[in-house]
Formats: structure tokens, C-alpha cells, sequence
């Protein structure tokens, strides 16, 4: 089995989630990414690679260019991870619901 | 179905909002977070402090079956608007993550059905990652050790 990189890891850098950001408004070529850092092009390179293992972003080709662009689905493994928290809570919540809901009836 | 508890976290940021809607009377709900036995019951944790006012300070503990303290949290709370608002920090001790501000806002949606707004800001995005990542990894873990054991009998 493939163990896949961490969605989490992949967006706690700052550089890859600017890269995110930008890449979200428009789908961008390698060059046009790396000409808004002061970074080297490898280095922005390895980390539209490592976005692009985490299916965050995929790529478009067009012509003779790749774009990359914004994976909604990759996205959505983000919100899949937030699920088990949100049930969480959502379960704390309608505890409270219940429990608030018995005092008043024994009023 | 629209879901009752919503959680909102954007990527980058080190906040998470989180909102439920209630089908009960904003008064009542309001009253879950100030009165001691019945906080005690729905968060199911001890309460040994809760002084439920403006510079006011609250201590919960959670035991395991033998008493012994699991985990004990803290806060001061920094302002308190009966039926409208909490502004309190939270920590729980003895674990690696810094104290958080809590930003809890109660509205009427009308008689009978209320709304808490929850803003919870951390001390960095990557605190704010790992924290909402816990129930996720305690899953994870649970199914592990579930299995593990399926495996060994």
C-alpha cells in the first residue's frame, strides 16, 4: 500500500498554502507561481509536487504549458478530516439539548 | 437535511467557527453554560469552579472510574452578557496545547429555537490543525486497537 502524505502536513506550510490561494483564483502554469516567491523554482517546485501527491491540486495540460489547478476533491479529504470533530461536537450539542430539554419539563 | 452543528475552518486560518441551532428557548440554552449541575451533566465533567461572570474563572475535571483526574480544564472567562454572550479562554492542562479564546455568541431564532455561535481562536494555524485533527486520529486509533484485538483472539 501507498502511503499517501498527510493532507494536513501539506497545508500547515506557509509558501504551499499561499500556493493554494493563488492557485484557487486561476489555474497557473510552474513558472508563474515560482515568479511570486523569492524562492528558488526547485523549491517551489518540490512544493506544488507535494501538493499535487495530496491531490490538492491537479494538473491541466494546455498546448505546450501544464496548469495547476485547485482539486475539490482534495479539498473536500480536508473536510472529511474535519467530519469526526464536527460529530463531536454535534453530539455534545444534542446532549445539552436533552439535558436542557428535561430540566424544563420539570419545571 | 441541513446538519444542526456546522464547523467551519478555512484553510490557513487559526480559528475555527463553529454553529448549532437549537430547539430550545435561548434563555435555556443560555443557562447550560451558567449553571454548574447542568453544565455538569452535558459536558460530563466535574465541575469545580465556575464563577459564570464578567472576570470570572472556571475549573472542570474529568475522572475515569477509579477517580483519578483524566484530564482538567481551565479558563477565566473575560466577559459575560447573560442570554447574549461569553468571551473565555480555555486550556486543558497537562496536554502540549496553549490556551485558546473562545468567542460565544447565543441568539434568538424565535420562542422556542435558539442559535450558538462559536469562535475559537488558537495560537497558530498548526495548533489549530492538530487540535481538529484529534477526533480524527482517536478514530483512527480506536478502529486500530479494535482490530488489533479481533486479531489476537
Amino acid at each position: 500500500m501507498k502511503l499517501r502524505r498527510d493532507v494536513f502536513q501539506a497545508i500547515a506550510d506557509p509558501t504551499r498554502r499561499i500556493i493554494i490561494t493563488m492557485v484557487a483564483m486561476q489555474g497557473m502554469t510552474p513558472k508563474a507561481i515560482a515568479e511570486n516567491f523569492d524562492s528558488s523554482r526547485q523549491t517551489i517546485s518540490k512544493h506544488i509536487q507535494i501538493l499535487a501527491e495530496c491531490e490538492i491540486l491537479h494538473q491541466e495540460q494546455k498546448g505546450r504549458e501544464i496548469y495547476y489547478q485547485l482539486n475539490p476533491n482534495g479539498m473536500k479529504e480536508i473536510a472529511e478530516f474535519i467530519e469526526p470533530f464536527r460529530k463531536m461536537w454535534d453530539e455534545r450539542f444534542d446532549k445539552l439539548e436533552d439535558v436542557m430539554k428535561k430540566h424544563q419539563s420539570k419545571k | 437535511m441541513e446538519q444542526k452543528t456546522k464547523v467551519n475552518a478555512e484553510v490557513g486560518k487559526q480559528e475555527i467557527l463553529i454553529t448549532r441551532k437549537f430547539d430550545l428557548p435561548l434563555e435555556l440554552l443560555f443557562k447550560a453554560y451558567v449553571e454548574a449541575e447542568l453544565l455538569q451533566e452535558w459536558m460530563g465533567t466535574k465541575v469545580i469552579k465556575l464563577e459564570a461572570k464578567k472576570h470570572g474563572a472556571y475549573q472542570f475535571e474529568t475522572t475515569d472510574k477509579d477517580g483519578n483526574v483524566m484530564l482538567r480544564s481551565t479558563g477565566v472567562i473575560h466577559d459575560l452578557i447573560p442570554n447574549k454572550s461569553i468571551i473565555r479562554t480555555f486550556e486543558m492542562e497537562n496536554t502540549p496545547f496553549p490556551a485558546q479564546l473562545e468567542y460565544l455568541d447565543f441568539e434568538k431564532i424565535d420562542q422556542d429555537k435558539s442559535c450558538l455561535k462559536m469562535k475559537v481562536v488558537y495560537k497558530s494555524t498548526a495548533i489549530r490543525d492538530e487540535i481538529l485533527k484529534l477526533p480524527f486520529t482517536f478514530g483512527i486509533n480506536m478502529a486500530h486497537n479494535k482490530l488489533e484485538s479481533l486479531l489476537k483472539n
